[in-house]
C-alpha cells in the first residue's frame, strides 16, 4: 500500500469517543514516545479537568481500535481572549507512531470539530512551534490557514 | 521574503503539473499562462527534472508530467532546488551590521523570514491543490452570488 493510500485506510473499527481514566495509561505512553517526557501528574491534572465529557465546552478524545488507543486529541471553546469572539482551540494532538499515515489524527480532529460546533463555535485554532514541521503540516492538509495573530514571548528573568 | 523568478516559475510548474497528474503538459501552454519565456521555463524544467519532479514524455505532442509524491513534497523542498533560503536570517546585506538601528531592523527581518520559512515546510503540494480547489470554490460562489 503506498503512503497515499495508506493515509486515507482509516481503519473500519477506529471509534472516537471520550477519554476515560484507564485510557491514561496508553495515553501518557503515546505522549511519552512522542515528546520523550513522561508527565504523569500533568495528564491526570488535565484528565481531572477535561476527561469524561464534564462539560460541551472542554473536549478530551481518543481514537480507539479494538482495546488500543491510537491517539487522542484535546481542546476547549476559549472565550473573548484579547477581544477574539469564542472559538474552538486544539492545544493537544499526538498519534502513535506506528498509527500514523492512516487517517486517526483527521478522524480526532473532525471529532473535536463536531464537538465546538456543538458547544456553538464555528471557529477552530491552534499553536505550534514553527519547527514541528509534522503536525503543522498535518493541520495545514485539513484546510487550516495561518491565524490572524502573533505569538510572543520573552525572557523573564 | 522574495523568491527568485525561476523559483515562483518552479512553484508554479509543480502545481500546475501535480494538480493533472495523467496529462502531458507543454511547456509553452505554462509558459504563456504564465507570462514566461519557454527558453525560462524550460531552464527550469530541466532542474525539476533532475531532481525527479517531472518527466518529460516523448511521442506525440510530447511535454511533461508530474512524478513527484503531492503528499511529501512540500513548497521548501521545491523553493531549495533553485535558492537556499534556509540560512537565509534577514541580517546579512539587506541592512548594515555595523549600526544598533541596521542590527534591530536585521532582526526584525529574521523574524519575518522565519516564519515565511516555516510556512514553506508546512505546505505539501496536496494541500497546496487542495487549497487550490477552495479559492476556486469560493470564487465560483462569490460569481454565482453577485449575479443572484
Amino acid at each position: 500500500m503506498s503512503r497515499a493510500q495508506a493515509q486515507d485506510a482509516v481503519p473500519p473499527e477506529l471509534r472516537v469517543r471520550p477519554v476515560e481514566a484507564a485510557d491514561l495509561g496508553q495515553v501518557i505512553a503515546i505522549d511519552t514516545e512522542t515528546t520523550g517526557i513522561e508527565k504523569t501528574d500533568y495528564w491526570y491534572e488535565l484528565f481531572h479537568r477535561y476527561g469524561g465529557g464534564r462539560t460541551r465546552q472542554r473536549l478530551f478524545l481518543v481514537a480507539e481500535s479494538g482495546s488500543v488507543i491510537q491517539g487522542f486529541i484535546i481542546g476547549e471553546v476559549r472565550d473573548w481572549e484579547f477581544g477574539s469572539a469564542p472559538c474552538g482551540w486544539v492545544f493537544g494532538l499526538s498519534v502513535r507512531a506506528s498509527a500514523r499515515l492512516a487517517g486517526v489524527g483527521a478522524r480526532l480532529l473532525d471529532a473535536i470539530c463536531d464537538g465546538f460546533r456543538h458547544a456553538g463555535v464555528n471557529k477552530v485554532r491552534t499553536l505550534l512551534a514553527r519547527d514541528n514541521s509534522l503536525v503543522l503540516s498535518f493541520f495545514r492538509s485539513q484546510g487550516m490557514m495561518a491565524a490572524p495573530f502573533i505569538p510572543l514571548e520573552k525572557d523573564l528573568n | 521574503m522574495k523568491l527568485q523568478k525561476s523559483t515562483t516559475l518552479a512553484l508554479f510548474s509543480v502545481l500546475e503539473f501535480a494538480a493533472n497528474p495523467g496529462r502531458q503538459l507543454a511547456a509553452a501552454e505554462i509558459a504563456e499562462k504564465y507570462g514566461a519565456s519557454t527558453h525560462h521555463l524550460a531552464k527550469v524544467l530541466r532542474e525539476l527534472g533532475r531532481a525527479g519532479l517531472v518527466e518529460s514524455a516523448r511521442g506525440v505532442g510530447g511535454g511533461y508530467r508530474f512524478s513527484g509524491n503531492a503528499r511529501r513534497l512540500t513548497l521548501m523542498d521545491v523553493i531549495e532546488l533553485f535558492e537556499d533560503i534556509s540560512t537565509r536570517t534577514g541580517e546579512s546585506d539587506e541592512f548594515d551590521q555595523s549600526s544598533d538601528v541596521g542590527r534591530a531592523l536585521g532582526a526584525v527581518m529574521a523574524e519575518v523570514d522565519e516564519i515565511a520559512k516555516a510556512t514553506f515546510r508546512s505546505i505539501t503540494v496536496d494541500t497546496m491543490l487542495k487549497l487550490i480547489e477552495r479559492q476556486r470554490r469560493a470564487a465560483g460562489n462569490a460569481q454565482t452570488a453577485s449575479q443572484g
